[in-house]
């Protein structure tokens, strides 16, 4: 079983080096290949997941050991992978989540011309991403958290002939960089604190650490995290990067990459127990983002836009929970779960919606789209109840239980943390409702475009519909079943271990609250949205509004700061280089060229005087002899 | 002296004749040697009795078949173990042949041989009344400008005589590395050093610049010589001999009283640092060190291109091999006293070396000045006083002469209506002419300047590791630095090959033969190979590393 492990990234790699160096020859058919090793991919992954619960929970983590990759006396590391309950999740998240949206993709990319290039990477994607999570050590997890990066890249720039698209993977890329820095810190800073960056070694020699150089590491890891999951201050990627094919968008952009800084952050929990400082900061910048997330989310008229927002606010409350230490890690993933599903759900929802109207994103042109489209109508709807948090559905089981985890952390903290998510909960209700209603509610608002073709809303090809399909029935039951009998918790707690933490009010409490403040949000909507009809061209709006359409000025912030910060440090070093440094140089060459043009003279041809320098060169030569020994 | 000294200085001469005994030889172990001597003579046979339309044919076919021998004969030596586990002294303590000597001698005879080519070259210069001509003077006695030189230029007179001159002058370099005592070291100085000031003067091109240096380099090479003979004759003083191993023990104190004749001034410390420093100097001034390099410049820049390019080489080879064994072998018991003084002439002559070549306009000029910064970088080398110092130089002075002789080649290439173009002004753009020779000579230029990948970066980590584990790091810090100095004119010529606009005036490059071709090749693959695979070198110069005593 161990030697299984390989080929679940094998595959992937494999389809995208044979899609993306196939050549043409290959167009008519690159788009199964793809689809094919990456439901393989997901078959190996259920044989394992199938092997690791016929055993006790004490062995079932399997490694595999591949080879030495870089061995440098006392620096080595190793292609080493290994399988435990976290990374079985994820496997089996990314895989089942990505052959479905490989499907989907056989439909969405129907008539592009460049479709086995986008399977190419959607492989490669693939097997990154797997690679990520079944590292066992974080050289390796940093070769797959580059590769998804790359990957990602490619992705959201597929269209590259839009400038936007260009624009967007540029901006992604950059500001990933930012975060890739900290984990590169953070694994040097690892490797000259414990010697190693194999998990087991680190996470042993974590306890004696001192709390200082833990706390530097596990800031490092959180930069990078916030990094790859879109957080606070590293959040202003996400949106753009909604320019990449909606497909893209559901599986790199909401179910999987973007929840990488999740799995970094539990992955390395035993660094973080040891950090209670650093604990703080990852709960303030969760709750940051999930407030910042809803907020933008409410704004947006474009529908991938207001999903982006979701998805970034949805991850501040996994980062949230995983700030909380044991109390959180698991329902930090288990909601990276349930998220998976519905939010992919929601997007390939959006990206049919897309699909049928002409490529149209702006909600405020949608409208009565429900008679249309019927099933996209439903299994969106699903994702929409799932992710408000309606009771029985998955993201009611995941959410409340964050919730409450954060009330369970106990004193002021616990209670401004609980505070904050309920009150995202609510922002949720209520931006969600806003874009259903939106959509599939209400007058149709569509008009011809300046070519006078009017949009046609239909239903999309079976091979969209029914990924979404299996997608709702995710998004619907995925949560219960986790939930009733802790089955999620007994699963995934032998490795990220838990603790319930002292709840200052009861569980049932906490629900009705959430219950409570879900239907203010989805009424506020209603009355917003769904008694008024919705005009067509933007209102002014509030300032608020206006800010929070603008992304809460994050691009005027980072321009300002940023980029203008960095024009100016960037000019007063090239003229202290200019002034200073070349001065030194310049200086320093003239000086040398002066003194050998006077050197020179004393080459002057003739023999005689060369004849004096050697005699005195041998007069000197013989004294400094005497000289040593007389010394 | 005393009168019973002298007295017994007679005595000693007057011994009965029955005393002496025949020599042994050991023909084979000196064979390197002798083939290229004997070769010599035949070439000088050559030039009396053969007709002088096929003269040079015959005498390129000995040479090169001489020379081919001698190497064949020195891997046959080392490979039967004469280098290491036989290793031993010949001639009745007149010639070493162990690991350095035979490593040098193999040098010395490659860098002779690729030399060999650059001399026979005769497609380079116009033809001269239908006949074919290389780079030396159609008749050398001939006065520059006369009737008689133009008459020997019409009927199409070459200088033959200079390939046995060259097989003179590299059977005396063999020796001279080997020598195991001072009197077969000052004539193998000698028997090397004739034939060199004779090949300076034999430009076919501007002819008095390079008698001029002819007669420059005779001067001054006779007055170091005279030093090194002084000092010769005060070590015999000191020691009561002349045999290294003999002096080295007297040095030590485990040898007392070699010859009673001399006991009024044996052991006096003063004769032997006064020896030992001119006979230092002597072979300072051969591998061109500060402040006795100033014939350098002036003699690499008068002489014909393919004598610099030997001479540059394979003077440097002899002369350092012999300055090795001096001092490891004869001095080391001395090595407090003349180490840090050849400390301060290693650092005057690196930083000399590299400033001077700053400023200079003539690419000839520019190598004299760079040769004389690399003596300073191997004497940093053979300061180290370690075994890693010998295998280092050894090393070191393997891939500067392949280097030194391909850069020397590919400056008789460029050329315009005078000959040469040496003046650096008429290099520029080169690159765009004829981008594959400045390309070459701008990999040489690199391997001098000691970038990475280029046999100069081996030779030089090489001597520098050696120096700073032998206790002289100072001596590192100003190898860097004058490195650093150097770099700059090295990138200079090359910036101004590759990114400068080409003169209309400029010169052409001339389309060698075969022969130029190969010593190029060698150099270039040589450079590279070294570069990048030395170690299976520095294995070779380690094995070869160890002194007979």
């Amino acid at each position: 079983m161990d030697n299984l492990i390989a080929l679940l990234v094998a595959a992937p790699l494999l389809g995208a080096a044979v899609l993306l160096c196939g050549g043409r020859r290959l167009d008519a058919v690159g788009h199964w290949i793809g689809t094919a090793l990456a439901a393989s991919s997901f078959v190996i992954g259920v044989v394992l997941f199938a092997d690791m619960l016929g055993k006790n929970a004490e062995h079932r983590t399997l490694t595999q050991f591949l080879y030495s990759w870089i061995p440098v006396g006392g620096f080595q590391a190793d292609v080493a992978f290994q399988l435990d309950q976290l990374s079985m999740t994820f496997v089996l998240l990314i895989t089942g989540v990505g052959s479905l949206i490989h499907v989907y993709s056989i439909g969405y990319m129907e008539h592009d011309e460049r479709r086995r290039r986008f399977f190419g990477y959607l492989n490669l994607f693939l097997a990154a991403m797997l690679l990520l999570v079944l590292a066992d050590n974080y050289l390796l997890l940093y070769v797959g958290w580059e590769g998804v990066g790359l990957a990602s890249y490619l992705l959201i720039g597929f269209w590259q002939h839009k400038p936007s698209a260009a624009t967007a993977a540029k901006k992604a890329f950059l500001v990933n960089r930012v975060g890739d820095m900290g984990l590169s810190i953070a694994i040097m800073l690892m490797f000259t604190t414990f010697g190693t960056f194999t998990f087991g070694p680190v996470f042993e020699a974590a306890g004696g650490a001192s709390e200082g150089k833990l706390t530097a590491i596990a800031l490092m890891l959180l930069l990078a995290a916030c990094g790859k999951s879109a957080q606070v201050p590293l959040q202003s990627w996400l949106g753009d990067a909604m320019e990449g094919p909606t497909p893209v968008s559901a599986l790199i952009h909401a179910a999987t990459m973007v929840t990488a800084g999740v799995y970094l952050i539990v992955r390395s929990a035993d660094i973080f127990n040891a950090a209670p400082d650093a604990q703080l900061v990852v709960t303030v910048v969760g709750a940051v983002t999930l407030l910042f997330g809803a907020i933008v989310g409410c704004a947006k008229d474009d529908i991938k836009k207001a999903l982006a927002g979701s998805t970034m606010s949805q991850i501040g409350y996994m980062i949230l929970a995983a700030g909380l230490g044991p109390i959180g890690y698991v329902f930090a993933i288990m909601h990276l779960v349930t998220h998976g599903f519905f939010k992919a759900g929601l997007f390939l929802g959006a990206g049919s919606v897309m699909h049928g109207m002409n490529d149209e994103v702006d909600m405020r042109k949608y409208g009565g789209l429900r008679t249309y489209m019927p099933i996209t109508f439903v299994t969106f709807g699903l994702g929409y109840l799932a992710i408000i948090g309606f009771p029985g559905l998955s993201g009611f089981f995941s959410k409340d239980k964050i919730i409450e985890a954060a009330f369970a952390k106990g004193g002021t903290e616990g209670w401004i943390l609980g505070g904050v998510a309920l009150l995202g909960a609510a922002i949720t209700a209520f931006y969600m409702t806003r874009v259903m209603l939106m959509t599939f509610f209400g007058e149709k608002r569509w008009q011809p475009d300046e070519n006078g073709h009017e949009p046609h809303p239909h239903e999309s090809p079976k091979v969209m519909t029914i990924p979404m399909i299996v997608l709702a029935f995710g998004s619907v039951f995925a949560g219960g079943f986790f939930s009733i009998g802790d089955r999620f918790l007994n699963w995934l707690e032998p490795v990220t271990g838990h603790s319930h933490g002292n709840p200052p009010v009861s569980a049932l409490t906490v629900t009705l609250s959430t219950m409570v403040v879900l239907v203010i949000g989805v009424a506020a909507a209603y009355a917003q949205y769904g008694r008024r009809p919705v005009p067509v061209v933007a209102p002014r709006g509030s300032l608020l509004t206006r800010a929070a359409r603008r992304d809460l000025l994050q691009d005027d912030f980072n321009h300002v700061v940023l980029v203008r910060g960095g024009e100016h440090l960037t000019r007063s070093l090239v003229y202290v280089d200019h002034t200073l440094v070349d001065g030194v140089v310049n200086g320093t060459a003239a000086s040398m060229g002066g003194l050998s043009g006077r050197l020179r003279k004393l080459q002057n041809g003739y023999a005689r005087s060369y004849a004096v320098s050697m005699f005195g060169g041998a007069a000197i030569l013989i004294a400094a002899t005497l000289l040593m020994r007389a010394v | 002296m005393s009168a019973s000294a002298v007295h017994s200085l007679w005595t000693t001469a007057a011994d009965p004749i029955s005393k002496i005994e025949a020599p042994k030889i050991e023909y084979a172990q000196l064979s390197p040697t002798l083939i290229v001597i004997g070769a010599a003579i035949v070439g000088i046979l050559v030039e009396a009795f053969v007709p002088r339309k096929s003269r040079y044919y015959v005498q390129m076919f000995v040479s090169v078949v001489a020379l081919a021998a001698a190497f064949a004969a020195v891997v046959g030596l080392a490979t039967r173990g004469y280098g290491t586990t036989k290793a031993g002294i010949a001639a009745m303590g007149a010639i070493a042949v162990d690991g350095p000597a035979l490593f040098l001698q193999g040098t010395i005879l490659l860098a002779g041989l690729v030399g060999l080519f650059t001399f026979a070259e005769r497609r380079l210069d116009p033809e001269a009344h239908g006949n074919r001509v290389d780079s030396f003077a159609a008749q050398a006695a001939s006065v520059p400008g006369s009737d008689s030189e133009k008459a020997a230029v019409r009927a199409g007179f070459t200088t033959t005589e200079v390939f046995p001159l060259l097989l003179f002058a590299i059977s005396g370099m063999l020796v001279f590395p080997s020598a195991n005592d001072l009197l077969t070291l000052f004539v193998a100085l000698e028997v090397f050093s004739l034939p060199l000031y004779l090949l300076c003067a034999l430009a076919r091109r501007k002819r008095l610049l390079s008698q001029e240096a002819a007669v420059k380099y005779f001067l001054l090479g006779a007055f170091a010589s005279a030093f090194t003979l002084f000092g010769i004759a005060l070590l015999y003083g000191y020691a009561g001999s002349v045999s290294y191993g003999t002096i080295a023990q007297v040095v030590d104190g485990t040898v007392k009283n070699v010859d009673p004749a001399l006991a009024d001034t044996m052991g006096n410390d003063v004769l032997l640092l006064i020896g030992a420093a001119m006979i230092v100097m002597g072979l300072l001034f051969k591998v061109g060190a500060v402040p006795f390099h100033m014939w350098t410049p002036d003699v690499y820049q008068g002489a014909p291109t393919p004598v610099t390019g030997f001479m540059a080489a394979a003077t440097k080879v002899a002369a350092f091999g012999a300055l090795l064994r001096l001092l490891y072998v004869v001095l080391p018991g001395l090595r407090w006293d003349w180490r840090p003084v050849m400390m301060g002439v290693a650092v005057v002559t690196m930083l000399g070396g590299a400033v001077v070549a700053i400023t200079q306009t003539d690419i000839k000029r520019l190598l004299a000045y760079s040769s004389i910064a690399h003596a300073g970088f191997i004497l940093a080398g053979v300061i180290a006083m370690t075994p890693d110092g010998v295998s280092s130089v050894l090393f070191y002075l393997g891939a500067y002469s392949f280097v030194t002789i391909g850069a020397f080649a590919v400056v008789t290439l460029v050329r315009d209506a005078g000959g040469e173009a040496t003046h650096l002004s008429k290099w520029a753009g080169l690159g765009r002419r004829s981008p594959l020779v400045a390309a070459v000579f701008a990999v040489f230029l690199l391997a001098f300047a000691g970038i990475p990948l280029t046999s100069g970066f081996a030779g030089k980590f090489a001597v520098f590791k050696a120096a700073a584990e032998g206790g002289a790091g100072a001596l590192v810090v100003v190898g860097v630095i004058s490195s650093a100095i150097a770099a700059f004119f090295y990138i200079r010529v090359i910036v101004l090959m590759f990114f400068s606009e080409p003169r209309p005036d400029g010169p052409t490059v001339a389309v060698p033969s075969p022969l130029t071709m190969t010593a190029i090749g060698v150099g270039v693959a040589v450079t590279l190979v070294l570069g990048v695979a030395p170690q299976y070198f520095l294995d070779l110069a380690n094995q070869a590393g160890v002194f007979v005593r």
